[in-house]
């Protein structure tokens, strides 16, 4: 809040600047100072200060900006204690030299924002001089003696018997007269910002007031202004109430509050990342229910084969009586869907061909295209916003940006009254605060050259152990996939199957590759637990790395299977609609994983506690593996956004999934999960979480969904894209016809077609992005090594200032000491 | 209710508003303040009567209440330092701890209020016994000493030990949730 006026007339023309050539002096600033404190007097007296100021002629508020905190750390012990109002006079009682008063009072550092820290530090000097003349808290005697910033400093004495009364008078003059300069309007905005209390605010008005013209005629309140009074107290008590009320809306407040206060902010960012898949999906599930699945539900398509009955194996194999519903692509039709109103007239020939073009109609292959393509376009560009805000947010420039006193400082809620909220507050500050603290306070580790060359053997041990797995691992599903489709060809040959075993077979590649999943990460810990890492949150983040290899590769294996195997001879298996089979098969892996995570929550973190307890006798429970966890969540929802397109409802299935799976993971990491031994801070999860779902998780599935969409053939007997070359012609077929219909859209015909599908524009368009990315982060650069340069300069304008000063002062002394020796002389003889 | 003006002249709430508080808050405020001592606190303020609430009442306000910086709330608003408070001082605190007070303000304040030895620095008792406050005693004597050692480092700008306003105000300012904490709502 700059302060539009100057109270004061700086004498900027003796300001000293600092030397051009601060290397030569900077070095031996330390050593001039010691000299100096062998020398200078003890301590500073602001007393003095105060004294000799009034003496000179100067608008009072344009004298010493800061207080004088000059005492460096050496100079500080020397002084003694000047917090408890001990006298501490200098040694010959000397007041400053006028010479040194000039030089300070017009340096830099006191006349820049003059205005707006002139009436803030005044009150410094007030207290501290208070402090030193010994006054206590506890006089009421004198109104002026509180801790209470009054108007009354600004310039003038305490005491009236030190000063003259009408230098008081004149000094308060001459602010109000500086306060009538200003509009009404700023006038009150500088009142109202001035620290000082209330009773002296409203003399100020009132004084400055006295001398503007008397204002027209708003002594008298209307009337109808205490009504408006009324009604703005109740819309805000309303305001606050609403907002009180979406606050609790926000689910699982409460929740998240005692786990960040029990385990940590690492924890805390996996429930945190499960909410936003959650939304997510939400959003993914409204738009395509509104779009797809209603109309498509409104206009029920006739079903082709016999009855099928409900058996329980339908909710896990999600085959069944489920592939003929609005559940899979292959129930959508691919002609534009219309309101049949023939049951509501009488029938006749005549009324029917107007009530058809009257009513709506919904054209179910476009809707299903673009549906699709912009629920993709929309996750996509709220992801890489989420993930733009929280990089800003965990990645500052200023390194130094003092984490640690801004939470110290400003973490305690005042807006908290409930009793149990405070103490849950006070909990979460103090995990808070050791987990900056462990951040802030590293270690540093010897490095033997022998102990550094066995910890690398460790290391890539352990990185050889997870790479082998992994790749078993992939090697094994790729085999298993290839035999259980080699498997169903031979099963679709024969007829007497028995549908049910058929359905239960199925059932056998998501469980192996959920068995993997489960079995892999396990081993990966097994690994990490010999290797030493520098910090927790290298290790998690070295954890994340193998278990993001891990699931990166099934998932290629898998998709591959699907697409290049199932989907480009679905013939091979008999296979009438491939979509919806790929679509069954996405639903079963989302289930069979769920399944397993929910038994090894259950069981497996259960029984490995009793286990660590009673057999290790370990003395702590087992650690809530985030990494791990993460990387389930990041690949579930992988499938469900590639399965989209094949089965409109699956985002349904993962929001009922990750509901259930976030009371489960609570419950569990309450009962079974340990505070972590050495809190840590993740203030970059979350960012590496978002990222993580961006790159390879979404990235992925939509390179996917674009290229079943580009290339590949659907199903010529069912689905909405029935009889197309690729699903992509939906779109292009209908530009065509638009064109065909209004040619002078033609132009915009030839844009579409220039544009989406030439690739050399995308190239284009990716490299110019690249470019400015690197651009950005090097002017991000440079301002981080200016910043640094900055401080430090800083540091040294201070250990210059000290020394400047103190010899200025020295010089003074030493010329009054010579002609007080030759008096002094003179008396004795 | 009364009206506000029978309470309050008008030239007396025309000068109120330099206090900072919105006048719908006024009313709300004033009837919040008799309400701690209906038989100290007239109805009338025509005069100006010179009534001051005990820290004791001020500090069983339920905003206040589970508060632990509470005693140095009410010490630094109240015009004797010892927590006893007239309207005036009353209005003046929850203005400053209101939304609408400009952030140089509040970073004031809040320095006052952290500052318990009133040397106007913050020293490394004072963020002792900030912390204390902060944790309710459950940091231990070494973490508490680290953490004031580090809060020292960073915010320390001319390297005397200790914070000043300007020290404060600098680091301040760049807290993101400063001005959305330091605020009660009445």
């Amino acid at each position: 809040m700059a302060g539009n006026f100057d109270l004061n007339q700086p004498l900027m023309g003796a300001g000293l600047e600092s030397p051009a050539d601060e290397e030569g002096v900077h070095v031996s600033f330390s050593q001039l100072i010691a000299e100096q404190i062998g020398e200078s007097p003890d301590g500073f007296e602001l007393q003095q200060l105060q004294r000799a100021l009034n003496d000179e002629d100067r608008d009072y508020v344009g004298e010493l900006g800061s207080a004088f905190e000059y005492p460096g750390r050496g100079l500080n012990d020397m002084e003694g204690e000047d917090d408890d109002g001990g006298e501490t006079d200098p040694q010959d009682g000397l007041p400053w030299s006028s010479a040194t008063l000039k030089i300070l009072s017009s340096m830099p550092s006191r006349t820049i924002g003059r205005s707006r820290g002139a009436i803030l530090s005044q009150y410094y000097n007030k207290t501290l001089q208070l402090r030193r003349r010994g006054q206590s808290r506890s006089s009421l005697r004198d109104f002026s003696r509180s801790s209470r910033p009054t108007i009354r400093g600004y310039g003038m004495e305490v005491d009236t018997t030190d000063g003259p009364e009408s230098e008081m008078k004149k000094k308060k003059e001459r602010l109000v007269n500086n306060l009538q300069n200003l509009s009404v309007g700023e006038r009150l905005k500088m009142l109202r910002g001035m620290p000082v209390s209330v009773a002296e605010k409203k003399e100020l008005r009132r004084l400055t007031l006295q001398k503007d013209k008397p204002p027209p005629s708003s002594s008298k309140i209307p009337c109808c202004s205490q009504l408006k009074f009324y009604i703005i107290i109740a819309a805000r008590h309303s305001w606050y109430s609403w907002l009180s009320f979406l606050h609790s809306l926000q689910p699982w407040q409460f929740l998240f509050k005692r786990i960040g206060g029990r385990f940590g902010t690492g924890v805390l960012s996996y429930f945190q990342f499960l909410k936003t898949l959650l939304l997510f999906n939400v959003f993914l599930f409204l738009v395509t229910f509104a779009f797809l699945v209603l109309p498509q539900a409104m206009h029920p398509t006739e079903l082709p084969v016999g009855v099928r009955t409900f058996s329980g194996l339908e909710l896990i194999s999600g085959a069944g009586l489920f592939t003929d519903t609005v559940m899979y692509y292959g129930y959508y039709s691919n002609s534009t869907l219309q309101k049949s109103c023939a049951r509501e007239h009488n029938a006749s020939a005549s009324t029917d061909h107007d009530c058809v073009s009257e009513r709506l109609s919904y054209n179910m292959p476009l809707a299903y295209f673009f549906t699709i393509g912009m629920s993709f376009f929309i996750t996509c560009i709220i992801l890489v916003y989420s993930m733009s805000k929280s990089f800003g947010r965990s990645f500052r420039i200023d390194k130094s940006y003092s984490i640690l006193a801004m939470k110290v400082f400003s973490s305690w809620d005042f807006r908290v009254i409930k009793k149990s909220s405070v103490e849950l507050m006070s909990q979460n500050n103090c995990t808070q605060l050791r987990e900056i603290l462990a951040e802030v306070v590293q270690k540093k580790e010897k490095n033997g050259g022998c102990q550094a060359l066995w910890r690398l053997m460790v290391h890539g041990l352990a990185w050889a152990i997870c790479i082998g797995g992994t790749a078993g691992c992939v090697i094994s599903v790729y085999f298993f996939s290839e035999y259980m489709h080699q498997d169903l060809q031979r099963t679709s040959r024969q007829t007497n199957t028995h549908p049910l075993l058929k359905e239960a077979s199925l059932l056998a590649l998501p469980a192996l590759v959920s068995l993997l999943n489960l079995l892999l990460p396990s081993l990966f810990s097994l690994a990490a637990w010999m290797e030493e890492y520098h910090s927790p949150s290298v290790r998690t983040y070295v954890a994340l790395g193998r278990n993001l290899m891990l699931k990166v590769s099934v998932l290629a294996v898998l998709c591959y299977h699907w697409l290049g195997r199932v989907a480009a001879n679905p013939s091979d298996i008999n296979l009438m609609c491939w979509e919806t089979f790929v679509g069954q098969e996405l639903y079963r892996f989302l289930i069979m994983d769920f399944i397993f995570t929910l038994l090894n929550t259950l069981f497996g973190e259960l029984l490995w506690r009793l286990f660590s307890r009673n057999v290790l006798r370990r003395s702590r429970n087992p650690a809530f593996d985030i990494a791990r966890n993460v990387l389930d969540l990041i690949y579930a929802q992988t499938l469900a956004w590639i399965g989209v397109l094949f089965s409109p409802l699956l985002p349904a299935v993962q929001i009922l999934k990750l509901l259930l799976l976030f009371y489960v993971k609570v419950t569990s990491v309450m009962m079974n999960c340990q505070v972590p031994r050495r809190p840590y801070r993740v203030s970059q999860m979350t960012t590496i979480f978002i990222t993580l779902l961006c790159f390879p998780s979404f990235l992925g599935a939509s390179v996917c969904v674009t290229y079943t969409m580009w290339s590949i053939k659907p199903s010529s007997s069912c689905g909405p894209f029935r009889g197309l070359r690729t699903m992509f012609q939906a779109g292009k077929r209908w530009v065509q016809e638009l064109e065909k219909n209004n040619p002078d859209l033609s132009v915009l015909a030839r844009v579409h077609a220039y544009l989406v599908e030439n690739p050399f524009f995308l190239f284009v368009g990716a490299g110019i992005f690249l470019i400015v990315i690197y651009f950005y982060s090097q002017v991000v650069d440079g301002q981080r090594k200016v910043i640094e340069l900055l401080q430090e300069h800083i540091e040294e304008e201070g250990a210059h200032k000290k020394y400047l000063i103190s010899k200025l002062q020295n010089m003074h002394e030493s010329k009054k000491r010579i002609p007080r020796r030759l008096r002094s002389q003179d008396s004795g003889c | 209710m009364g009206s506000k003006q029978s309470i309050f002249t008008a030239q007396q709430l025309d000068a109120y508003q330099v206090g900072g508080t919105p006048p719908e808050d006024f009313l709300v405020l004033f009837y919040r303040y008799r309400d701690l001592a209906p038989q100290l606190v007239p109805l009338d303020y025509t005069k100006e009567p010179d009534v001051k609430l005990p820290y004791e009442l001020i500090g069983s306000m339920p905003e206040l209440k589970d508060n632990p910086f509470r005693q140095r709330i009410a010490e630094v608003f109240s015009e004797d330092g010892e927590g006893n408070m007239s309207l005036d001082d009353f209005l003046d605190m929850f203005s400053v701890l209101s939304e609408m007070a400009p952030r140089d303000l509040k970073a004031y304040y809040a320095f006052k209020i952290y500052d318990f030895n009133n040397d106007d620095f913050l020293c490394k008792s004072d963020l002792e016994k900030t912390l204390t406050k902060l944790t309710r005693g459950e940091l231990g004597e070494d973490e508490v000493k680290m953490v004031c050692e580090k809060v020292m480092d960073e915010a320390d700008l001319d390297n005397d030990g200790r914070l000043s306003l300007e020290d404060f105000q600098h680091m301040i300012v760049r807290a993101p949730d400063f001005l959305s904490t330091f605020h009660i709502r009445i």
